[in-house]
Parts: C-alpha cells; structure tokens; sequence
C-alpha cells in the first residue's frame, strides 16, 4: 500500500527509530490480506477457545459490513488486502532478556527498555510485530497477586476471568476499526490489580513493529479491582518505510469503587504508520480513572480516549498532547459520559502543528438526565508554529441535565516572530527557541508525567523540532 | 586590539520605509554611550538592527563588532559573539521558569551543543552545559544583586509579569550573560524611582572595563545612576549631535526644540515616525 502524500518518504526525517531488523526470520508470516480463513487461521495458532474464534468471526462480519468512516482524517487511501495481518518472530514471551532472540534484545535495548526497567519499572512487556516477546513484572507484585501478562496469555492462564471482562468496555461491534480489531487482535496486555493492592511503580510495554506493511492489533484488558491503583504506559516505535502499515489497538479498563488507573501513552510511530485506535474505561463509584495520551508519530492519528463515569463521585481526566509535523495529521482529544451523579471530568488538550502539519482536536461531553451536580472542565490550546499548519476545534457537548457545571475554553496561538527574536537574541537557535516555546506551552502537562516520562517527552518533542522550521 | 562595535553609513528600511539614513556610531570597550531621541527618531530600529532583527533591511553601510561584520549574522550568532539587547517590551514564553530559560541561555551562548556527527562513530558525547549546582550559586548571587525574590526564579519567563519585573529579569538576563556589548533599550521605560534605581544599580554592578554600552533612553534620569562617557542625539535616522555627558542636561533643560534649532530640521524628516520619501519608495 502507497502512501497517500508521496513526497512523505522524501522528507528529512529526524525520527531516531526507523531502523528495522533484516535479520528477522517470521516463525509465522501469514500471507497479506484479509478474510475468514485467515481470521481462523489467527485463532487456531493460538490454540484459542471456541468462543473467542467464534466471537472473532462475528466481529469481522461487522468490519465487513460497516462503512469506512468519512470524518476525522482520511482513510481512503488504506488497503486491508495489501497488510500482513498476522507475523511472529519467536513462539512464546521469555521472561528474561537472556531468552530473546538477539537482534530482537539490540532493538529492545536501542530503546532503551532493558535498562528503564531496572530503574523505575515494576514490570515490563514487549511487542514485536504480532506476539509479545518479553513480559516480567516484579515478584513482589505477583505474590500480592497482581495479573500483567501478555493478552494471548492470559486467555490460555485465567480464561473464566478473561470472559468475564473481555469486550464488555467496547463490544465487537463498536466501531468499524474496533471490529477489525476484535477479529484479528494478537497481542497486548493484561493486568489484574486485586483489591486494595497498589501498584507503585509503573507497569509499561512497548510495542514495535517491525516488518513492512504490517498491521499490528494488540488488544489490551486491565482491571483495577476495589480500592487498588495502577499506572501502565505504553510506547510505540517502528521503521521508516515508504508504504504504509497499521496500527489498530482496542483498550478496555474497568477501575472500579474507589480504584485509580492512570494509562500513559507516548506514541511516537514512523511517519508510515496509520494509528486508529479504540480506548476506553469504564470507573465505577469513587473511581479515577485518568488517561495521558501524547501523539507525536504516526501519518495519522485517530484516537479518543473515553471516560464512562458510571458510579457516584467517579472522576475521569484526559491529557492530550498532539505534535503534527511535516505531512501528519494528529485527530485526537477525548470523551467523558457523566452517567451518574456528582462525577467529575477535566479534558486538557494541547496541540502542535508544524510545517504542513494538521492538529484537530474531537471531544464529547456527555451528560445523562438526572446526573446532578456533576462538572465537567474541557481546556484545548493550539499552537501553531508555521502559515501552512493547521488547526480545528470540535468540542461536542450533550448535556441533558440541568444542575452541572460544564466549562469550556479554547485558545489558538501562533508563535510569533516577536518571541523567535527575543529568544534568538539570547544566543538560541531558530529550532531552540522554537522548541523552548512549545516545551512551555505543554508544561502543564508534561509536569502531570513520573520524571521519566517528562524528560522522554521534552526530549521527543526536541527532536521534532530539529531541522527546517515553519 | 579592544573590543569595538563601529557602526558606518548605516542606512535601514522596513518594507518600503526608511528609517536609519546614515548613521556613524563607534563604541569601545569600557565605554558607556547614551543615545537619546525623540519618539520616531530610530532608537529603537537601531537596537534591532544591531541584534539582527529579520524585519529590519540593511540598504547601505556596515556593522562591525571586534572586526567582524555582524550584517547577514542570525540574531543567536551575534549573541554568541557577546551581543546583548536589553528589549523595551520583552516577550513571555509561559510555561518556561525563570530558572530553566536562564540556565538556557548561558549553555546557548558559554557552553553552546557539540556539532551533530562529531566524535567516534557519530557518537556526540553526552550534552550537559553547566553543572546545576554551580549554575544555581551564579543564579542567586545575582538575583541578590538585583535584589530580586528567589521565588522569582520560578516563575513563567515574563509571564504577568509587571513592568518593573521584565525590566529586572532584563538585567539578570544581562548579568548571566556577562555580554561585551549591551544595548539597553529605554530600560528605564516604565519604572518608578524605586525600581529604577534598583535596575541601575544592578546595571552599574555588571559593567566592567571589558563591556561596552549603549544606553537607548528618552529622559535624563536613567543618567543619573549610570554616567554616560559619551551622548549622541539621534533624529530623523541619523545622529544629529554627539557630546559628552553635559549633553544630556542640556537636552533635559532644554527639550528636542533646541536640537532643531541647532541643527536645522534634518531634510524631509519630521520626528514622528517619518513616511517614506519619494527617492527611497
């Protein structure tokens, strides 16, 4: 599959994590293309229950019968038949790193996994193409009986618990993509926190594609139970190629009475890369449930991160940060439904557009009748940095109650020549002074981050700003 | 051979308008010039052309600083060669503290990033700029100079910030920067005695022997806590008249007016922004 923008592939490209591993001999290279037999021929490698290639078949029914969404960016330059839809490198997750194939091992360890995880991680799985390669959380926390397993997995280790909750946040047919993913899903990861057990340092994968026109599906389940609290992050890179490849996740999270899940996201895929992601959580009474989602990569980002407050007092938060460089189009923002009586809700979106690059921000507020003195806060700032970036705003409000406090405030600011040449005038760069004003304009939420992740974060958006700028 | 900004013919236009028509300036090291005016007369323009500013089109004449032209230089290499421009209104970049933009700057302009693809095999040794430790000593002792509030550095770089407080993290700027030639820009704009007063003092305490200066202001006052060894009036885009510091009194006593009538109204000019003339549209 072309990309749409030819000239996409020609552009100086400062991303650091386009090499790919020519070593890599696919255990398991199903041909390109989409249809039944292969959605069978997913199921039974994995040697799966019936219900899950039954309920897999009935989800690409639906992807067969829905139509291509017209809105957000455009899709119609993607060809399902011209994807490898199932690739793997080994058999099973090693638990130690030892047990990797090496050339899989270089790239972990050129991202630095390996190392971040003897420093501040409590756990730690890794993607490659298909199957998760690597998972290993810390013993302590398995003994407390918390649950971080590689999805597929977790299917074969806990089945009953996994239906129980599997598809219920976003059942098959939710959307066209959503069911491409529950059709094909292959990896992913799954955590249970039990009851009052809080996990301290923060859960991460890292899911990397490696082959051409590869889509990669994972699907991903937590469930935060009573009282307990968990953060995951999640990081994402692939090759530079000149086709493109796809990238379509489903994220389920059920945090329930007075639990706490916070899912950071820093994706920062190859500029080759379609991201149409599903996510969404569920948080019951007293519940909170935040998610930071930070879009730097990718040729298209469609994603909404969703908030379902169904229980009293739940309180849900998005933190979105898009960066649109060169060529790319980040689509993204959140959701918050209000079904229940005094929750609350803060989405806070910054966008960045660069070059001829394009930022949208799509957001719901939705409040149910009788859903009294809930609140809810919805903040987006945009900032652009060249005449040909764009922009766009659709905040959409559905409030059907009376007695709630909704507010909404919207900012566009361009960076002015005034500000370059004070900055500049103090011996920065055009690309310094640049990247100090959009490092400042996301503080507030990049402050919100573990110190890792700021650091990861100002350090990505440096290197975007690197090069040509406006 | 001392440091030396010579300034010849300068002639600088924006878009169509011309507002520098031949302006002779030389200023040494350890020497403090004053350049007063009216409002129009090109004060500003100048200060902007000498750093580098895009908007400002250099149509005929030089700028030289230490020998080297500084014409076709970007803004962040003049600095780097030790130039410092003090700003009238300076801008606010939110969300970068005090701390953090000062510590920038001094790696941008002391300790500036290593060329990409030095080193073995395109390895850059790790970027570090100065220790945190000794930067944060440099930072206090200066902000007590000024007497500023150590809560100051904390703060977002000019952002609500009142007058008085961009003109001092102006100074701070200038301290930290420790530049060999500072154009202060009507720093004494917008301050009350009190303020300015501290702003002076703190301007007083960074000069040195090796750091020349040139003073932009529209009153007499700011003269008084930093003495002037020369005084140039600039009118109509050029310097009209050149003296020592007697020259500011006499101007205090008796106004722009009296310049005018000793000079003769430069040709075509008025001294309120001047409108483009025929020969230079």
């Amino acid at each position: 599959m072309a990309l749409p923008n030819p000239a996409l592939s020609q552009l100086p490209d400062n991303y650091k994590y386009g090499w790919h591993d020519p070593e890599m001999k696919p255990l398991h290279l199903m041909k390109k293309g989409l249809s039944t037999a292969v959605v069978e021929e997913i199921s039974r490698i994995k040697g799966e229950p019936k219900w899950m290639t039954d309920l897999r078949l009935k989800a690409f029914r639906h992807f067969e019968a829905r139509p291509m969404p017209t809105w957000g960016g455009d899709l119609t330059q993607i060809d399902f038949q011209d994807i490898y839809y199932y690739v793997t490198a080994t058999d099973r997750a090693a638990q130690s790193w030892d047990d990797v194939p090496d050339y899989i091992r270089r790239t972990y360890d050129r991202l630095g996994i390996p190392e971040a995880e003897k420093k501040y991680l409590a756990g730690v799985g890794g993607q490659y193409d298909s199957e998760v390669v690597y998972h290993n959380i810390h013993a302590d926390l398995e003994k407390k009986g918390v649950i971080f397993l590689g999805t597929d997995e977790a299917l074969q280790r806990y089945p009953e618990m996994f239906r129980e909750y599997y598809g219920t946040v976003i059942p098959a047919n939710d959307n066209k993509l959503a069911a491409l993913n529950t059709a094909v899903w292959s990896g992913g990861s799954f955590i249970y926190v039990p009851k009052g057990v809080h996990v301290d340092l923060p859960l991460q994968a890292y899911f990397r594609i490696n082959t051409e026109s590869m889509g990669q599906f994972e699907r991903t389940l937590i469930i935060a139970d009573e009282g307990s609290s968990v953060h995951y992050v999640e990081g994402c890179t692939a090759p530079t190629y000149s086709t493109a490849s796809l990238h379509s996740a489903v994220v389920e999270i059920i945090v329930k009475k007075g639990a706490r899940v916070r899912y950071t996201t820093i994706q920062n895929w190859s500029h080759n890369v379609y991201n149409l992601v599903t996510k969404r959580a569920v948080a019951y009474e007293d519940a909170v449930m935040e998610w930071v989602d930070g879009n730097l990569g990718s040729h298209l980002t469609m994603k909404y991160p969703s908030i379902y407050l169904l229980g009293e007092r739940a309180h849900g938060e998005v933190l979105s940060i898009a960066f649109a460089g060169e060529g790319q189009h980040q689509d993204a923002g959140g959701k918050v439904i209000h079904a229940a009586p005094n929750t609350t809700s803060l989405i806070t979106s910054k966008s960045i557009s660069k070059g001829t690059g394009r930022t949208s921000y799509r957001g719901l507020i939705k409040v149910y009748p009788g859903c009294k003195h809930s609140k809810s806060t919805v903040r987006c700032d945009a900032l652009i940095l060249s005449d040909e970036a764009r922009s766009d705003t659709y905040p959409y409000m559905e409030i059907d109650e009376e007695d709630v406090t909704i507010g909404h405030e919207a900012t566009v600011s361009k960076v002015g020549a005034e500000q370059l040449f004070y900055l500049m005038s103090r011996g920065l760069t055009e690309a310094e002074a640049s990247a100090m004003i959009v490092n400042g304009f996301i503080e507030p939420i990049v402050k919100e981050l573990p110190m890792e992740y700021a650091v990861e974060m100002n350090r990505l958006i440096q290197l975007q700003m690197e090069g040509a700028v406006g | 051979m001392t440091d030396e900004l010579v300034v010849s013919g300068l002639e600088v236009s924006i878009g169509t308008k011309k507002i520098l028509r031949g302006v002779d300036l030389a200023v040494k090291q350890g020497e403090v010039h004053a350049l007063m005016g009216p409002n129009g007369s090109g004060k500003t323009s100048l200060a902007y052309t000498l750093m580098g500013h895009p908007d400002y089109r250099v149509d005929a004449g030089s700028i030289t600083w230490k020998g080297e032209n500084l014409l076709g230089l970007a803004p962040d290499k003049r600095a780097r060669l030790g130039v410092f421009l003090a700003f009238q209104y300076p801008s606010a970049i939110p969300g970068v503290t005090v701390a953090s933009f000062l510590r920038n700057i001094y790696n941008a302009v002391h300790a500036p990033k290593p060329a990409p693809g030095g080193g073995e095999n395109g390895q850059v040794p790790k970027y570090t700029g100065i220790p945190l430790a000794k930067f944060r000593r440099m930072l206090e002792e200066q902000m007590a100079l000024l007497k500023m509030d150590p809560g100051f550095a904390a703060r977002y770089v000019n952002d609500g910030f009142s007058g008085g407080e961009k003109k001092r993290l102006e100074m701070l700027q200038m301290a930290i920067l420790g530049p060999r030639l500072a154009i202060l820009d009507e720093t004494d704009s917008g301050l009350d005695i009190d303020a300015l007063r501290t702003v002076a003092e703190g301007i007083n305490a960074t000069l040195s022997p090796q750091m020349g200066v040139l003073l932009i202001t529209h009153y007499q006052r700011m003269l008084n806590y930093v003495k002037p060894h020369f005084v140039h009036v600039l009118m109509g885009g050029r310097i009209v008249m050149s003296g020592g510091e007697e020259l500011s009194h006499q101007l205090e006593a008796n106004g722009y007016e009296w310049v005018r009538e000793q000079v003769g109204e430069p040709e075509g000019v008025a001294d309120e922004a001047p409108e483009p003339v025929a020969e230079h549209a």
